[in-house]
């Protein structure tokens, strides 16, 4: 499988640098190796979703808690937690470090991607969400770190797009 | 068996937790009785009171979180359950409150009303300790119970679709939110 090993070690590391401790997840294909790496890491707390929206409350959970968290999903998971987006990160300040991966975007080759990656972007601006990319393994650490401080200071989700670039060789 | 009856019976117990509720009925009900700081109000996003619950279990283990969910919002996030029974924190309760009706947007009936079983989807899941209840005694009991095992438990609570006349309450959404982050840290600090 071409999903990079390395790029994902880039994050993950970038990830446990910035103290996050608590992790959740929904699998999907480009999230298979920062999975694998929070599985195998006794520091952090991986929590294993059935739909990406329970992560919204088990990130505000976190916060509560103190702990710093961060969500993996695809962006197609990001559209099915709309709501708890809107109806409680937003409703009620709730700082959100969401990686997602960015399916559907050029060079992608399932056609069943083509439409999430369609309206990804737009419904980020529409709800107001700050996004930028991970698309190069040199600016990673930085922007994920950068994200996290914007995400706490501003009491709000931040989004970070993975990108085919960073996350697919072939 | 009255919802407000089942809250005010457990009231004294749910000093030294966390506590979580669903949106309506059971927000107010539970503030009408007297706010804490430890009581989070989650007025919207329905389902997620449970996920919320979960995520404070798993981060302060050392801590007893109590979840106040309802039929409506749990058949929103019935997902929650296989989540929750995954990792089955042994500090969490989960209570749903069942009146069979999305009273707070006007009382129409769920699926509940029509056969569906949350104690039996609950035990489905792999919630390791499930039980409904009728009576506000065995609710008492099942609580103060589930507070003092150690295991993850849902208690299905049989309740009347009645509640109070409005659910705004004087407690700002984010006021709350802010209050109860601000305890939780309070706590670490002892």
């Amino acid at each position: 499988m071409p999903v990079s090993l390395a790029s994902s070690k880039v994050i993950f590391d970038a990830l446990k640098g910035c103290d996050v401790r608590l992790l959740s997840a929904l699998p999907e294909t480009w999230l298979v190796h920062l999975i694998r790496m929070a599985d195998d890491d006794p520091e952090l707390i991986l929590v294993r979703l059935a739909k990406e929206e329970e992560g919204i409350g088990i990130s505000a959970g976190a916060h509560f808690a103190g702990i710093k968290s961060a969500m993996l999903m695809q962006n197609h998971g990001f559209l099915a937690s709309i709501n708890g987006i809107v109806s409680f990160a937003h409703l009620y300040k709730i700082p959100l470090l969401m990686l997602i991966s960015y399916r559907g975007s050029f060079g992608e080759r399932d056609p069943w991607q083509t439409q999430g990656g369609n309206v990804t972007e737009a419904l980020l601006h529409a709800m107001g969400i700050p996004y930028s990319f991970l698309d190069d393994t040199e600016t990673v650490e930085k922007r994920i770190r950068q994200a996290q401080t914007l995400a706490e200071s501003s009491l709000q989700p931040v989004a970070l797009l993975l990108t085919r670039d960073l996350m697919w060789e072939e | 068996m009255l919802r407000l009856d089942c809250l005010q019976a457990v009231y004294s117990e749910l000093e030294n937790c966390l506590v979580v509720t669903i949106m309506g009925a059971t927000a107010a009900e539970l503030h009408s009785l007297g706010h804490r700081p430890n009581f989070f109000y989650l007025q919207h996003a329905m389902g997620l009171a449970s996920s919320t619950g979960l995520g404070l279990a798993l981060c302060l283990p050392d801590r007893e979180i109590v979840v106040f969910d309802g039929d409506g919002s749990l058949l929103m996030n019935l997902g929650c359950l296989s989540t929750m029974a995954r990792y089955r924190p042994r500090n969490l309760v989960h209570v749903v409150f069942d009146n069979e009706s999305l009273l707070s947007v006007g009382g129409f009936p769920t699926a509940t009303s029509t056969g569906t079983d949350l104690e039996g989807i609950a035990r489905a899941a792999g919630i390791p300790r499930v039980l409904t209840v009728r009576t506000v005694e065995d609710f008492r009991t099942s609580v103060k119970d589930a507070l003092e095992g150690a295991q993850l438990t849902t208690v299905v609570a049989k309740v009347e679709a009645t509640g109070p006349a409005g659910y705004v309450t004087d407690l700002a959404l984010v006021e709350n939110r802010f209050q109860f982050r601000r305890y939780i840290q309070s706590l670490k600090r002892q």
